[in-house]
C-alpha cells in the first residue's frame, strides 16, 4: 500500500485540473461534490498508508517512494520522492481529514458565491501543495510545497479581490512570506554546499559528521529555517500577515490560516530535529520566539472585537506554543499540539463562520449576545472548541498544551512561567468569546432576530470536528503517550533512548495547568457576565499599557514606519525621479542627440547626383588605392 | 598590333568626343563610333560572337534609343561645359577639378591594379581558344548558364514593361 | 598578338574617360552615354582576360552585362523622358528631389 501513497497527491491534483479546466461547465453542484470527494479519496489513501505503516515493525516505519528523477545538474540531483514515516503520515492524516471536513463545509458555506469552481480548484490545489510539503523526502520538494501553499494562501486570501482590503491582505501575506522563504532558500543552499544532498535521510545521517554540534554553519542553517518558519507560521516578527489574512473566506481561514498551512513551519522544524539538536542555541531562539509570540498575541487577542481576528491572534498564540515545544526539543509534543490545534481551531473558525453566516456577515462580538438560543448546534461546537483551546481538562488542548508546558518546565523554566501566564490568557479570551457571543443579552435586536442555524452541510462537519477536538487529546495521554512513542523514531532515526519522565511531576503540572485554565474561565465569567464594567476598570488602571495592547503594540504602524513607507518612498523616488529623469532622461537624451546628428547629416543630402557620384568615385579610388598598396 | 593601335586611338578619341560635344546628337554619334571600334577589338580577342552582339545591341538598339530621345527633346546646344569662348581654366570649377584629380587617381589605381599581376606577358595564344564562336558560347550558355540565361530574359521583360509604364503620359484626373 | 595588358590599359583609359564624363557633364543624356561607355570599357577587359585565361566564362559575363545594360538603357531613358515631361529640363542640377 505504501508504494501507492502517490495516489494521495494524484487525487487533489486531478481535482484541481478538472475543476480549473471544466469547472464552470460542470456547474457548482458537481464541483461541490467532486472537490470534497477527491480529498476524501486522499484521506482514504492516507488512512490505508497509516494502517500499513502500523503493521510494520518500528524500525521499518520509514519508506521512500521515488516517483521520478526530478533534476540532475552536474553532481546535484533531486528526486521527486515521497517519504512516508510516522511524522509525515500523521501530518497527512490531519491535513486530509480536516481538509475533507472543511471542503464539505465549504460546499454549504460558499454556496451563494459565483466563483465556486475557482474556489474549489484553489482548495484542491492547496491540499496538493500541503501534501507535497509534508510528504516530500527532500528539502527542495518540501520547498515546492512550501511555495505552493504560500501561493494558494495568497490566492484565497484575495479570493474576494473586489474588496481592496482582501487584495491588500493577500499581497501582505505574500510579501511577508517572501521574507521567510528567502531564509528557507538560503538554508537549503547551505545544506547543499555543506552536505551535498538534500534528501532528508542523507542530510540527517551526515549532518552530525559534517557539522560538529554547535558549529556556526548548522546554527546559521537552523536560524534561517527559524526565519522561514516565522514567516509561514506567523511568529514574531513576521506574524503581521495572519490577522489580515482573515479577509479570505472563513473556511479558508480555518483550513489554511489555522489548521494546516501555518503549521508548516512547526512541521519543518520538527522534521529537521536532527539539525536543531546540533544547534541548541537555535533551539532556544525558537522557544523564545514561540513563547513571546504566544504571550503577545494572546494579549492582543484579549482586546480584539472581531470574532475572526480574535481567532487569528489565538492561532498565532497557539503556534507560539508549538514553537516552544519544538524549541525545547519536545517535537512529539509540538506535533501533538499541531494535530489537536488543527481540529479545535478549524472547529472554532468554522463555528465562527456559521455565526457569521447566521448574522449576515457580522463579526463584531459587541453586536452579538445570547446566540445560544438561536444557534444551538453552533453554540455547542464552539463551546467544545473554546474549551479545547482554553485547555479545560479532558478536552484535547488540555493534554497537548500540558505536554508542551511540561517539556518547557524541564528545559527552560522562564519559558514555562510565561507559558503558564499565556495559558491563563488563552482561557480568558476563549471564554470571553463564548460569553460575549453566546451568553448574556442580545445587543443588536435586528441581527438577533434575523439569526438562523446553518444548514446541515455546515453543521455536520462541525459536529465531526467537535468529536475530533475532544478525542484527539487522548492519543497523547500522559503516561500512555501513544503519540510520543509513535513519533519519536521519526525525530531520532539513530534511535536515541527515550527519555523517562517523572510521572508524578507530570501529574502535578497537569493539575496546575487544569486549574489555571479553569481560573481563566472563571475570570472571564467574572469579567463578562457578572461584572461587565470590570474590563473597563482594568483597562483604565492599565493606562498606557492598555492602549498599547489595544493597538496591537503598534506593530503594523512600526512596520509601516520602518519598512513599508521607506520602501514605498524609495519606489516612488525610483519611479518618479530616477526612472523619469535618469533612465527616461538618458533614453530621451540619446534620441535627442541622434536627432541632432541626423539634422546635421541631412545637410550632406544635397540631392545633387553629381556630388553623389563624386563621393562614390572618391570611395572607389580610396578602396582601390588601399587594395593596390596593401 | 598596328590594327590595335589604330582602333585604340579611334576608341579613345571617340570617347573624348562623347564627353566634350556640345550637341547631344554628336555625343550619340561619337558613342556609336566608340562601340563599333570596341566590336573590332572584341574580334581581336577572339570574341567574334560578342562583337556581333555588340554591333546589334549597342550600335543598333541602344544608340537608336538615344537618338530617339535626342530627337524628342530637341538637339540644341548644351551649355553645361561652359560657354564656348571661355578659357579652359575658367571652365575648371572646383567640382570639375576634384573630378579630374580623382579621375587620374582612378586611372592610376586601376592601371596599377590590373598590371601588377603577371599580365605583362604576351597572350596565351592557344589555338584551342579559337572558339569564341557561336557554338562554343552556346555550349556553355545553354548548359552551365541555363538558369541565368532564362533570368536574363525575365530581366529584359521587366525592363521593357518598366519602360512602357514609365513612358506613359500621366493620367489626367 | 597584342598583349593582354594593352587591352587592359585601353580599358582603364576608356573607363576613366567615362567616369569623367559622368562627373563633369550635367546633361542627363550625356551622363547616360558615359555610363554606357564605362560598361563597355569593363566588357573589353572581360574579353581580354577571357582570352588570356582561355576561359569562356568571361564572355558569358559580357553577355550578361550587355543584357543588363540594355534593360538599364530602356528603363533609364524612360525615366529621363518622365523627368523631362515633369520638370522640362535635362540638367541634373535642377533635379534634386532627394535633397534632405
Amino acid at each position: 500500500m505504501l508504494d501507492y501513497a502517490w495516489l494521495m497527491l494524484l487525487f487533489p491534483a486531478l481535482g484541481t485540473l478538472i475543476i480549473s479546466l471544466f469547472g464552470t461547465r460542470l456547474g457548482k453542484r458537481a464541483v461541490s461534490i467532486l472537490a470534497p470527494a477527491m480529498v476524501f479519496l486522499s484521506f482514504v489513501v492516507a488512512v490505508a498508508a497509516f494502517v500499513s505503516l502500523l503493521g510494520l515493525p518500528v524500525d521499518e516505519r520509514s519508506r521512500e517512494v521515488t516517483l521520478w528523477r526530478w533534476m540532475v545538474v552536474g553532481n546535484f540531483s533531486v528526486d521527486a520522492a515521497l517519504l512516508l514515516d510516522q511524522l509525515s503520515i500523521t501530518m497527512a492524516l490531519a491535513v486530509t481529514c480536516v481538509g475533507f471536513l472543511i471542503h464539505v463545509y465549504s460546499a454549504g458555506y460558499m454556496h451563494d458565491d459565483e466563483r465556486v469552481p475557482r474556489y474549489f480548484a484553489f482548495l484542491n490545489l492547496f491540499i496538493l501543495a500541503m501534501l507535497t510539503l509534508v510528504l516530500a523526502n527532500n528539502y527542495l520538494l518540501l520547498f515546492v510545497g512550501w511555495e505552493g501553499v504560500g501561493l494558494v494562501s495568497y490566492l484565497l486570501i484575495g479570493f474576494w479581490f473586489e474588496k481592496p482590503a482582501a487584495a491588500d491582505a493577500g499581497k501582505k501575506a505574500f510579501i511577508v512570506n517572501r521574507v521567510g522563504d528567502f531564509g528557507l532558500l538560503l538554508a537549503i543552499m547551505f545544506i547543499w554546499t555543506g552536505i551535498g544532498s538534500l534528501r532528508f535521510a542523507d542530510v540527517f545521517a551526515l549532518a552530525p559528521q559534517v557539522w560538529p554540534a554547535g558549529s556556526a554553519v548548522v546554527g546559521a542553517v537552523t536560524l534561517l529555517m527559524l526565519l522561514a518558519s516565522t514567516g509561514k507560521s506567523a511568529q514574531i516578527p513576521l506574524y503581521v500577515w495572519l490577522p489580515d489574512a482573515m479577509e479570505g473566506p472563513t473556511p479558508v481561514s480555518a483550513l489554511i490560516h489555522a489548521a494546516t498551512m501555518v503549521t508548516a513551519g512547526v512541521y519543518m522544524i520538527a522534521r529537521s530535529a536532527v539539525l536543531f539538536d546540533l544547534a541548541p542555541a537555535s533551539g532556544n531562539w525558537v522557544a523564545w520566539v514561540g513563547v513571546l509570540t504566544a504571550f503577545f498575541a494572546g494579549t492582543i487577542a484579549l482586546t480584539q472585537t472581531d470574532l475572526k481576528r480574535i481567532l487569528a491572534y489565538s492561532t498565532v498564540s497557539q503556534l507560539g506554543f508549538m514553537f516552544i515545544a519544538v524549541g525545547v526539543g519536545a517535537y512529539a509534543a509540538g506535533i501533538f499540539h499541531l494535530v489537536t490545534h488543527a481540529f479545535f481551531k478549524a472547529l472554532l473558525f468554522l463555528s465562527a463562520g456559521s455565526v457569521m453566516h447566521a448574522l449576515n456577515g457580522e463579526l463584531d462580538i459587541r453586536k452579538m449576545g445570547n446566540l445560544r438560543v438561536k444557534l444551538p448546534t453552533t453554540y455547542w461546537t464552539f463551546l467544545v472548541g473554546a474549551a479545547a483551546l482554553a485547555g479545560i481538562p479532558l478536552f484535547s488542548g488540555f493534554f497537548s498544551k500540558d505536554a508542551i508546558l511540561f517539556a518547557a518546565f524541564e528545559k527552560q523554566l522562564p519559558v514555562w512561567i510565561i507559558g503558564v501566564i499565556t495559558a491563563f490568557i488563552t482561557a480568558l479570551y476563549s471564554f470571553r468569546m463564548v460569553f460575549v457571543t453566546f451568553w448574556g443579552q442580545e445587543r443588536d435586536r435586528r441581527l438577533f432576530n434575523h439569526a438562523h442555524e446553518s444548514p446541515r452541510v455546515v453543521t455536520i462537519p462541525l459536529i465531526i470536528l467537535a468529536v475530533g477536538a475532544v478525542l484527539t487529546g487522548y492519543i497523547g495521554l500522559p503516561a500512555i503517550s501513544a503519540i510520543d512513542g509513535w513519533l519519536a523514531p521519526a525525530f531520532h532515526p539513530a534511535g536515541a533512548a527515550a527519555e523517562t519522565h517523572s510521572v508524578a511531576l507530570e501529574l502535578i503540572l497537569l493539575v496546575v495547568s487544569g486549574l489555571i485554565a479553569l481560573a481563566g474561565v472563571f475570570a472571564a465569567y467574572q469579567a463578562y457576565m457578572v461584572d461587565p464594567d470590570l474590563p473597563k476598570r482594568v483597562r483604565a488602571s492599565l493606562g498606557r499599557v492598555g492602549r498599547l495592547v489595544e493597538n496591537k503594540y503598534y506593530i503594523d504602524e512600526i512596520y509601516d514606519m520602518f519598512v513599508v513607507n521607506p520602501l514605498r518612498d524609495l519606489g516612488g523616488w525610483l519611479g518618479g525621479v530616477f526612472d523619469r529623469r535618469g533612465i527616461d532622461g538618458a533614453v530621451n537624451g540619446l534620441a535627442g542627440v541622434t536627432g541632432w546628428l541626423g539634422a546635421q547629416a541631412r545637410r550632406l543630402q544635397t540631392g545633387m547626383v553629381g556630388l553623389y557620384a563624386l563621393a562614390m568615385l572618391f570611395g572607389a579610388v580610396a578602396l582601390l588605392a588601399w587594395l593596390a598598396t596593401r | 598590333m598596328f590594327l590595335f593601335v589604330v582602333f585604340a586611338l579611334i576608341a579613345l578619341a571617340a570617347a573624348v568626343g562623347v564627353i566634350t560635344s556640345r550637341k547631344p546628337v554628336y555625343s550619340a554619334l561619337f558613342l556609336l563610333l566608340n562601340f563599333a571600334t570596341l566590336a573590332a577589338l572584341y574580334i581581336m580577342v577572339e570574341a567574334q560572337f560578342l562583337a556581333a552582339v555588340q554591333i546589334i545591341v549597342y550600335a543598333g538598339a541602344v544608340i537608336v534609343l538615344f537618338l530617339f530621345v535626342v530627337m524628342l527633346i530637341g538637339g540644341g546646344e548644351l551649355d553645361d561645359i561652359g560657354g564656348r569662348n571661355k578659357k579652359f581654366l575658367a571652365r575648371l570649377t572646383w567640382p570639375r577639378g576634384i573630378a579630374l584629380v580623382l579621375g587620374l587617381g582612378l586611372l592610376v589605381a586601376v592601371g596599377y591594379g590590373l598590371l601588377s599581376g603577371q599580365l605583362m606577358t604576351a597572350t596565351n595564344d592557344a589555338a584551342a581558344f579559337g572558339q569564341g564562336s557561336v557554338q562554343a558560347i552556346a555550349a556553355v550558355l545553354y548548359t552551365d548558364y541555363a538558369l541565368p540565361f532564362e533570368l536574363a530574359s525575365i530581366l529584359l521583360l521587366v525592363g521593357m514593361i518598366g519602360a512602357v509604364a514609365l513612358a506613359q503620359p500621366p493620367k489626367k484626373d | 598578338m597584342v598583349p593582354t595588358s594593352y587591352f587592359l590599359i585601353l580599358s582603364a583609359l576608356l573607363f576613366t574617360i567615362g567616369t569623367l564624363g559622368v562627373l563633369v557633364r550635367r546633361n542627363v543624356l550625356i551622363i547616360f552615354m558615359s555610363v554606357e561607355m564605362m560598361l563597355n570599357a569593363v566588357n573589353l577587359s572581360f574579353a581580354a582576360l577571357a582570352r588570356h585565361f582561355l576561359d569562356l566564362n568571361g564572355q558569358i559575363f559580357m553577355l550578361m552585362v550587355m543584357v543588363v545594360a540594355a534593360a538599364e538603357v530602356a528603363v533609364g531613358l524612360a525615366i529621363v523622358m518622365a523627368v523631362i515631361r515633369n520638370k522640362d529640363t535635362t540638367n541634373i542640377e535642377d533635379v534634386n528631389l532627394l535633397k534632405g
